[in-house]
Formats: C-alpha cells, structure tokens, sequence
C-alpha cells in the first residue's frame, strides 16, 4: 500500500502529514465520445462534509464511480489519505480493495442483498475486515468464533446508530424505502471507512425520515468519519455540509461554503440556464427572467430561506 | 367454468399423454416401422395415458379455483416474513437429524447387495459430488457444468499413486488410498483454482460454456491417452481402502455395506463442515455475491477470490469422492461423462440449490429413481422419466425438494420482482452500476 502510494504521483514521499481526506487531480471519464468528467479537480479536509451538486448528468455519480473503483478514469488521479501520513492512490485499484483502504460507499438505486435480514447485510460490512477463513470456520476456532461474535455485536451497534435495531431479523427488502436507505448507510459503515461517499441518501424520503437522516450524517461525521455528499435537496445540503462542489457537464464551476456557492453567478447559470452578464445578482432582490423561468435567488435559495419546503433544484 | 383458455390446457395435458404413451411404449425397426404407433396409441394402454392427462388437467383446473378459496399468504408476503438470524439456528433441528441419520444407517440392511451396491456407487458417491457443488452452484451461484472434471483427476490421481499396475503412468512409490486422499484434494483444488482464476471473471452464461468445455478436455484426454491413462480400456485394480495401524487392520472390500458406511460418514462431515461455513463471514459473502455482486464489492467482499475459493473447496469433494471411485476397483473415462456433469446438477437443482440436505435428498432420489427404473424400462428410456420429473419439479417447486431458507427467499422475491438474482435464481435485473 505505501509502495504503491509513494510511486503514485500525490504520494511525495516524506511528505508532512496531510490534513485532506481526498483529493482527485484532473480527473477525464469519457465513454466513447461522450466526456462525463473533463478535469475534476477536489479537495476534501478530513472531517469535512463536502457536498456535490448540480444539474443532473454533470457527472456526479461517475465521480463517485471513479472513487469507489467501478469506473477507472482515462486521465487523472485520486489521492485517498487513511491516517493523515499514509497517503494512496485510487485509480486503478479494484472497488473492494478500496473499501478495505477506508472509503465506503452507498448507491443511489438502493442496493442492499434483499433476501438477506438487516443483521446479514450490516454484518457482511463488518466482516471485510476479519481475517479467519475456511479451515478457521469449518473447524470453529476460537479466534473465528470471537471474531464472528465481534463482527455481530459491531453489527447491532450501527443498527443501533442508523435506528433500526429493532428490525435486525427483517429481511432487507421488507423495510421502507427511507430504512432501507439507512440500513444502506449501517452496512458502509460496518466496513468502518474513514470516508463515507453518499449517493442520494435523502432521495424518496419523506421529511420526517430527512431530519432523522440529518442528525444521522452529523453523528456520523461527529465520530471522525469524513462525508462525501451527492444530494438534491438543496435545504439538507445547504444545512449539513461544511463546503460545496459545484459540478456540470463534468467540470467544477463552483467551490466553497455553502452561502459562497449559493451566491456565484455560475452556478446561478447552471441551474437556470440564464445568459452571462445577464446582470444576475445573486442574492439580489427576486428578479424574473423571462417567463417560466425560476427566478436565480429563488431556484437556488428558496428551500434554503423557506425551511419547510423541500424544494428539489433540478 | 369452460374457458377457451382452460381447453387450450385440456389439449396440452392429452397432447402430453399421447407423447408419454408414445415414448414409453414399444420402438419400432425397419421391418415394422408403424409398431410404436400401433401398439402405444391405437393399443388399450393409451387409454390409461389420457386418463392420466384428464386427470392432470382437472388438478391444474382445481388449483386455479381453489387458491383464492384457501386464502393463502401471498407468496411475497412469505418471503417478507422476518427471518431468524443464522446464528441462531446453529444446531437446526437436531430430532428431525436423528431420525435422517438413523433411517440412513438401517436402510441398506433391509435392501438386496444389489441395492446395497446402487447405495454406495450412484447415491453416496453422487451425495458427496451434489455436496461439493452445492457450494460452487448453491452458495456462490456460479454454473459449473465442468464439474465431473475434478472428480476424474481426483480418480486419475488415485491410480496414479496408489497402484502400479491400474496405469500405464504410476508413481515411483506406492501409497494407501488413504494418503491420496489429501494429495487428491489438493491437486483438484489446484485444478479449480487454475481453470478458475481466468474464467471467474466470466458471467452466468459464459462461464458455464467454459466450465462444460474444460470438463470435456479432460475427459478427452483421460480417453485417448492410451499410454498414460490406459485410455477407454479404463482402470482396473486400485486396491480397496485399508487402515493398517499398529492395532488396527481394516481392509475394505467387495461388499458394499462397510463402503456405504464409509461414505455415510465423510457425507454427514462434510455437510457439518459445508453448514459452518455457510454461516460463517465466508457463506455471508457467497450470498452477497449471489445477490448483488456489485453491492458485495462496494461493501468490500473480494469477490474474485470468494468465487475461487468456492470453486476450489468444490473441485477439492470432487477429487476427493474420486478417490472413492477409483478404490471400487474399476472406472473407466465413460464415468466421467457430459451426462455425468449434468447428472450432478440436476440433483442439486432438483434438491434444492444452497441446501445440503437437498443435495442428499436429490441424489437419493434421482438415483433411486434410475435404479428402480433399471429393470422397468429400457436404459435408453431411462433420462426420459428423469427428464420428465426434473421438469415437473421446476414447475410445481422452482426451489428444489428441500430448499435452503436463503434460497428460497431470493427465488420468491425475484419472482415478485424485487431483488436481483443470478443467473440461476431467476428473473435477472439490469447489473448495470450507475
């Protein structure tokens, strides 16, 4: 791991201890002629929740897919630190071999293992990082034993976390959408990451199960876990995360706090498709542009400003 | 009610008849080419068949009125039913065990040797291979139809070191049968391993032509190397298991019932050594990969290197019931045969993929079923029947005689759409990540 980290080209070796989490440098993702990242380039500082948005197609996903292994960037790289000196590179490493380095993730389409109970799918998150095998099994040793039964209680602590202890036994594809959503989130956790990338986590829950996830993301980054943040809904975001990315078609056009990013004239364009130097002033007074278009301020900021609205930017 | 649709049922039921009239009825030769014809349809006998078919017809017609009548659970709500944790039932049902095991161990002595015989060769041998691929077809759900391959070099590697004589090719020193065992194991895991570690990256369908293609290889070479392998002439003289310990002198031989108690034993090891596993981090990642390959890597599963794993601890029963075979004294490349891979996946589809149990059952009853067949029918009517029960078993019990709980789930729940399955469970879903 070191070796390779110190070949690769973000891993200057005796470099000081880093106090970034991630950081992607130039990333390209083409398929065939279509470019789904041009040049992404982030930063994430350990314990930060950084979020990503934009329109949809920007690219979102497929950065989360080149992070996680299962799409390999033509041009780029991506530095993971899991302690803050031991940096390594990403690309080109398959997806479970970056589970074990420490970054865990969940799926925008629920993927949980559906005829498996709540306990089985946290627990096969929990065992990725145990170390018995076959003959320890078979024969029951008692290093198997103890670990299986460390794996199980690990288990039930995230079910505990995520609120659904009570449905450990439940099959996975019994639960509602928004606990299946949550149980998505124990299993990563179960890999225990150093970097939990969410895809969508808030998508098809109700309100209630959106406030019950934001205290979850913020008790989770609260334990030492860096979140990285795909999401719609502008109001989770603008509330949860410490820094914004701005994605579209591919490129960052926008990154800072929250308040910074809400009040760039680009990202105001990206979402409204307004003409530059069309004198929107972001964070002005609402302004119509044209007729069926969403004012700037309010396409952006009115589920910030309206808190009960769960106004999705699209 | 007489629908049109329920007619159209009716026709397909007497069509049925008609054609199990005709195939189980006399063949014809060039001097009397109309004789199937005559003496199976046009004979009193076909009225048995249609009757048969009516009958068929009027149990289909019955169920269909009657399920609403009986109120049952729907079959996704049975599937939904909370499951007890797997830990939980580490013991299973000890009583029902007992009673399996004892009815196992009185059996052959109520039966002739020539049973006894049919007990050890076909079902105990086919019991351990439906065991080992279990795991490969069962808990990784990978299609192996290559599988008989192993058993053969498990075979080959008996004669090879434990005669001189069996083979042209022998070792330079002579072993027990006993101490090939582990050697056997070994070498065919490594044989898994090797045909595994490029071809596992193949999906459903590919790696089954693959798997079909090596078990072909191998039984080709077994056939035409005359000089190594004595060829089609087979091998004949591997001498009987023994124990020679100080104190101890066992010699197994002819008689079939110290064999049939033999293999009792390493079966019912090797389904307590297989039900560890299954519920163990290593049976959880098989089911991950089962179900959602992409989730069970994200998640962090080494999903290359559990499906080797699966496909050597397969392979390595395989050659070990190889052995086996090769100390009952005479096999030749024939028992290594397409038919004979495709024999051990019907019965661990037919008992019920992902169950050890299953796959015991499924041998004891579809060679009981050739072996009660042996004397009724012409051996070449033979796969007709079994061909004729493994498809009736996939319409009325899709999930195999006793399937696992696990299985069971899955195959429900694809057939109410949610979940993904593999390519053996049912109702594939889109596999692309997003």
């Amino acid at each position: 791991m070191t070796a390779v980290a110190a070949t690769g080209p973000a891993g200057t070796p005796g470099s000081p201890p880093s106090d970034l989490v991630l950081e992607a440098r130039d990333l390209m993702l083409r398929f065939g002629g279509v470019t789904s990242l041009d040049g992404v380039s982030l930063q994430q500082r350990r314990g930060e929740i950084l979020a990503v948005i934009g329109p949809n197609g920007a690219g979102k996903t497929s950065l989360f897919n080149c992070f996680t292994g299962a799409y390999r960037p033509q041009q780029g790289s991506v530095t993971f630190w899991r302690t803050s000196r031991r940096p390594a590179e990403i690309v080109g490493r398959s997806p479970h071999a970056i589970t074990h380095l420490g970054i865990a993730r969940t799926f925008q389409n629920i993927r949980l293992f559906p005829a498996l109970s709540a306990l089985e799918n946290v627990q096969i998150g929990t065992e990725v990082r145990q170390r018995y095998g076959p003959f320890g099994a078979i024969l029951g040793l008692p290093g198997a034993r103890r670990q299986e039964r460390a794996g199980v209680s690990r288990a039930f602590e995230l079910l505990d976390l995520v609120g659904l202890s009570h449905r450990a036994h439940d099959l996975a594809s019994s639960l509602p959408h928004g606990e299946q959503r949550r149980l998505e989130i124990a299993r990563a956790l179960g890999t225990d990451p150093r970097l939990l990338l969410l895809d969508e986590p808030a998508a098809g829950t109700n309100p209630a199960e959106k406030r019950s996830l934001e205290a979850l993301i913020r008790r989770i980054a609260g334990g030492g876990v860096s979140i990285l943040l795909i999401e719609h809904d502008m109001r989770l975001v603008m509330s949860i995360a410490t820094s914004v990315v701005v994605l579209n078609f591919g490129r960052v056009i926008a990154h800072g706090t929250p308040a910074e990013v809400q009040h760039d004239p680009a990202v105001v364009e990206a979402y409204l498709g307004v003409e530059t130097g069309g004198g929107v002033e972001a964070g002005g007074p609402r302004t119509a542009h044209g007729s069926g278009v969403r004012t700037a301020d309010g396409g952006v900021r009115s589920a910030d400003t309206s808190g009960g609205t769960d106004r999705e930017v699209r | 009610m007489i629908t049109p649709a329920r007619l159209r049922q009716l026709g397909v039921c007497l069509t049925l008849g008609v054609v199990a009239a005709l195939v189980t009825g006399p063949s014809g030769d060039s001097a009397h080419p109309f004789r199937a014809l005559r003496q199976s349809v046009i004979d009193p006998r076909i009225g048995v068949f249609l009757g048969l078919a009516v009958g068929l017809w009027v149990v289909l017609v019955a169920a269909t009125e009657l399920r609403p009548v009986l109120g049952r659970v729907t079959v996704t709500a049975r599937a939904r039913r909370p499951v007890r944790a797997t830990f939980e039932r580490r013991y299973g049902n000890v009583g029902l065990n007992v009673v399996l095991l004892a009815i196992a161990i009185v059996a052959p002595m109520l039966v002739s040797t020539a049973a006894q015989q049919s007990m050890v060769n076909d079902i105990g041998i086919y019991a351990l291979l439906a065991l080992g691929l279990n795991v490969v077809v069962g808990y990784a759900g990978l299609l192996d139809l290559g599988y008989i391959a192993f058993f053969a070099i498990g075979a080959y590697v008996a004669a090879y070191f434990s005669s001189s004589s069996a083979m042209p090719w022998h070792a330079p020193f002579i072993l027990n049968p006993f101490f090939v065992l582990p050697i056997a194991l070994v070498l065919a895991a490594l044989a898994g391993v090797i045909l595994g570690a490029p071809t596992l990256r193949l999906r459903g369908d590919y790696l089954a032509i693959v798997t079909l293609g090596f078990g072909e290889i191998i039984q080709l070479i077994a056939n035409n190397s005359d000089e190594i392998t004595n060829g089609p002439r087979g091998v004949f003289g591997v001498p009987h298991l023994s124990v020679d310990l100080p104190g101890i002198h066992y010699q197994w031989g002819i008689d079939p019932l110290p064999y049939y108690y033999l293999l009792l034993g390493i079966v019912v090891l090797v389904m307590i050594a297989f039900g560890r596993l299954e519920r163990s981090r290593i049976g959880r990642a098989w089911a991950a990969i089962r179900e959602d390959e992409i989730a069970a890597e994200a998640t962090g599963v080494p999903t290359l290197r559990m499906k080797l794993l699966a496909f050597a601890i397969g392979a390595s029963v395989s050659g070990f019931a190889g052995v086996l075979l090769a100390t009952k004294q005479f096999f030749n490349p024939q028992s290594f045969s397409l038919q004979s891979s495709f024999l051990v996946v019907a019965v661990v589809i037919f008992g019920g993929m992902g169950s050890r149990l299953g796959a015991v059952t499924g041998a004891v009853v579809l060679q009981g079923l050739a072996f009660y067949l042996r004397d009724k029918v012409p051996p070449t009517d033979r796969y007709i029947y079994f061909g004729a029960v493994i498809i009736a078993m996939m319409i009325f019990r899709p999930q195999g005689l006793v399937p696992s709980r696990r299985r069971r789930r899955e195959i429900e729940l694809a057939g109410a759409g949610a979940g993904a399955s593999d390519s053996l469970g049912a109702a594939p879903l889109g596999r692309t990540v997003t």
